[in-house]
């Protein structure tokens, strides 16, 4: 009796956050699910941060995105513009144009918000794309990472679907011709071309339709995705746990770091407002898409300069140089000089994403990885990277061929040349140096390893040779200059069994061990310096 | 007084007092003189010609013949027009420095009288768009809005939206509008230098030209377009805002990045 009553007193003797918490807990088992996440370790790098710019660039594009739904009109009924914006007074436009101009210039903080809204979506993009980069170039992606490599890609390709839509909403002249790319991109679709824009734009382009629809699309459909996705990312980053650099004292089966309480709460609590002020610092100085400066869409008017956001500029590129190809045939117009480009893009986009099952197969590893590999260390995979990044940045050329061509005095036609001739040589060329890149570097960490650092002091030897000092490295950088490890290729072994008769290896089987060749074999990694190459050379008989 | 009457012998004051009397009377002449006005202005204007065919020998013979006729080396002048030449070259894109894809903009050594004369000359020639007067090109009271529309339905493919410049194929570019005096640009029009086409009042009239000037001007003029947005990054569209989100946006992120991390918790000393 008398312990019931002690222990009702001292509840209501406790703290009230401690009260709190405890009827929390009651009811939604907060304890179990704290005790469980509070102390998860987390790396320091800041490299790991790519992806957290990422996520909250994206909550910065919701959160700005719902308050530009509040004024946005998704309409595309004609009206006479009459608002403050002097040379726009009497010109017709679309409610979602004259909306945005409202946004612009008579709602409170619209024009801010609708440039923070715009810079974090340019930022959020590249972000991803360099968050992408971090993770392949490390083989981060490698089991039991892949399934959320794809999650990350796909979250790649759905925002940049999600900007095209979005930046196309204002219904201004650069949107409209945008769109209107996209749709001669649909149109060149064979057989089914024609039928699909009829359905997309609801009739003939532009219609009365798609700003409602792409409206439905980039506020909903899209994010819902991409947020479901993004749970599920952020799910499996923490499932998986993190991936690390090498390191002493750093194996595969713990994580090195800082716990989630308090450390990383403070810091990522604090790196959002970081990453919040710098993009509306960005979204303050500078402007970006001056919808009144372009004029609203009309479809028999068109600029030059005319090219869609950055993450759509390879898309571009692909259009702008290829060549004008087309078949006429039995009455049908095959546009090659528009349906090519649209296979190239998903092809080239897609190459990245399936590269992490392309070398698992080639390595035949099926083991769990977590420490990340130094780019250096898997010269392919690097050369491969960088040959994508080749690619596209070239094309990137491309679709800014115009831009280029009048800032640097050129030729529209020398440039549009050159994109079509090192989008093929430009990556192999890449390829082949950094490859070579890598492989000197690591001729330079086992030079380390066995020989030491230059240390920059010049000795004279008492029978007058000079020589340099090296000073052998710690115990600590020896460790993570030589922990990665090395794969032995694969050998299809003798084309001929025990008893002489010749044994039929598969085509597939011949391909991987070639590719592992070239991946792992003579001349294409460094041996990394054995524990007896390395002791023979510090073991006392000096060093040259 | 006294100083002035002690001096009046001195051998040089019958010289001063011939000046003084020759400046006023030169003055006075100069100011109630009545000019006969028709009488000079068809002197000065074949004065001017002839000024001008002399200036024209020096600075364009070369390249457009001793008579406008052409060469090889450039077109023939005859019927071009006194509004082309003040345009080329009161923007020192004439006389050319050197042959290429396009004749770029420099610094004018003409004087504006100069250029006249060169163009009452190779007005001359033959019958071509005259030289607009301020009236004609002013853009004041003109209706920026549909300057706006007319600027996009036929400017901007090559100029784009607001007058930046844009690239032509081979070397050749729509030049920036940017600064362009209201009387280059109606000429400009008018005669369609280069690789322009030309928009003739028949396409074109003056007050739709006049509409199309106050819409450049009202973009472009640092002290008009009051930009409510922040640096415009040249207004040339998603290439430079590309750039700027790349460089100073991820930029910066990255740079913070970096500096969260540097800054790691300390284990605490127990």
């Amino acid at each position: 009796m008398s312990t019931a009553t002690d222990t009702k007193r001292a509840e209501r003797n406790a703290p009230a956050g401690e009260r709190v918490a405890d009827w929390a807990d009651g009811r939604l088992g907060i304890y179990t699910l704290a005790k469980a996440n509070m102390r998860k370790i987390f790396p320091d790098h800041w490299s790991f941060m790519l992806g957290e710019i990422c996520l909250y660039s994206f909550i910065i594009i919701i959160l700005t995105g719902v308050y530009l739904t509040l004024f946005f009109t998704p309409s595309m009924n004609e009206i006479v513009y009459h608002g403050p914006y002097v040379p726009l007074q009497g010109v017709r436009m679309s409610e979602a144009f004259a909306s945005t101009m409202e946004i612009s210039f008579e709602v409170r903080g619209g024009l801010l918000i609708r440039q923070i809204h715009h810079w974090a979506a340019l930022i959020f993009i590249a972000a991803m794309m360099v968050h992408m980069m971090r993770v392949f170039f490390t083989g981060a992606f490698r089991k039991p990472r892949e399934v959320n490599w794809l999650f990350g890609f796909l979250l790649l390709v759905l925002g940049m679907f999600t900007g095209f839509t979005g930046y196309s909403l204002p219904d201004d002249l650069l949107s409209g011709t945008g769109v209107r790319f996209t749709q001669g991109a649909i149109l060149s679709v064979p057989i089914v071309g024609t039928y699909i824009s009829m359905f997309l734009f609801g009739g003939e382009f532009p219609g009365h339709d798609f700003v409602g629809r792409f409206y439905s699309i980039h506020i909903l459909l899209l994010p819902g995705i991409m947020l479901a996705l993004l749970v599920g990312h952020l799910i499996l980053v923490v499932y998986h746990k993190h991936t690390q650099y090498a390191g002493p004292g750093r194996t595969e089966k713990n994580v090195v770091g800082m716990p989630l309480l308090p450390v990383y709460m403070a810091k990522a609590g604090g790196f959002f407002f970081l990453v919040f002020g710098i993009i509306t610092v960005v979204a303050a100085i500078a402007t970006l898409n001056p919808i009144w400066s372009i004029g609203p869409y009309r479809v028999d008017q068109v600029s030059t300069g005319a090219q869609p956001d950055w993450y759509m500029g390879f898309a571009e590129g692909l259009i702008r140089v290829m060549p004008g190809w087309e078949i006429n045939a039995w009455g049908h117009t095959l546009a090659l000089g528009v349906f090519i480009p649209l296979l190239i893009f998903p092809l080239v986009l897609g190459a990245i994403a399936v590269y992490p099952f392309i070398e698992s197969w080639v390595t035949g590893d099926k083991r769990e990885h977590h420490i990340l590999d130094r780019p250096r260390n898997a010269p392919t995979r690097t050369g491969f990277g960088v040959a994508w990044l080749t690619a596209y940045f070239i094309m990137l050329i491309g679709g800014g061929n115009d831009i280029v061509a009048t800032h640097f005095n050129l030729s529209i036609n020398a440039i549009t040349w050159f994109v079509r001739i090192f989008f093929f040589a430009g990556p192999v060329l890449a390829f082949i140096i950094t490859k070579r890149i890598c492989l000197g570097l690591q001729r330079r960490d086992r030079e380390k390893v066995l020989h030491g650092r230059e240390s920059g002091i010049i000795k004279r030897l008492p029978h007058g040779e000079f020589i340099e000092v090296h000073e052998p490295l710690s115990q600590g950088d020896l460790f993570t200059l030589t922990s990665h490890e090395q794969y032995e290729p694969i050998e299809v072994g003798p084309t001929v069994d025990e008893n002489g008769v010749e044994r039929k290896v598969s085509l597939v089987k011949k391909t991987q061990a070639k590719l592992s060749q070239g991946f792992y074999g003579e001349g294409n990694q460094i041996p990394k310096p054995t524990a007896e190459e390395y002791k023979e050379i510090t073991s006392g008989h000096g060093h040259h | 007084m006294k100083k002035l009457s002690a001096r009046r012998r001195h051998p040089l004051a019958a010289v001063v007092v011939l000046l003084l009397a020759l400046a006023a009377t030169g003055g006075l002449y100069a100011a109630f003189a009545p000019a006969d006005k028709a009488q000079a202005e068809e002197t000065s204007q074949s004065l001017a010609i002839e000024e001008g065919k002399q200036l024209y020998t020096v600075g364009c013979a070369s390249c457009h013949g001793t008579g406008g006729e052409g060469t090889t080396d450039g077109p023939s002048l005859v019927g071009v027009g006194s509004a082309a030449v003040d345009c080329q070259v009161g923007t020192g894109r004439m006389p050319a420095q050197q042959p290429g894809a396009q004749v770029p903009k420099k610094k004018n050594i003409y004087s504006q009288a100069e250029i006249d004369q060169l163009a009452a000359y190779v007005a001359s020639l033959g019958a071509g768009p005259i030289t607009p007067t301020e009236e004609q090109y002013s853009p004041k009271g003109a209706d920026v809005a549909n300057g706006g529309d007319l600027f996009r339905t036929n400017c901007a493919q090559c100029h784009n939206f607001t007058g930046k410049g844009g690239a032509l194929t081979e070397g050749k570019y729509a030049p920036t509008l940017v600064g362009v005096s209201p009387k280059h640009l109606y000429e400009a029009m008018q005669t369609g230098p280069q690789n322009m086409p030309s928009f003739p009042d028949g396409i074109m009239g003056e007050k739709e030209k006049q509409d199309v000037i106050a819409y450049i001007e009202t973009m472009n003029d640092p002290k008009k377009a009051a930009n409510p947005a922040g640096f415009t990054l040249g207004g040339l569209g998603p290439v430079t805002e590309g750039l700027f989100a790349w460089v100073f946006g991820l930029g910066a992120l990255i740079a913070a990045a970096v500096w969260v991390a540097a800054h790691t918790a300390k284990a605490k000393k127990s």
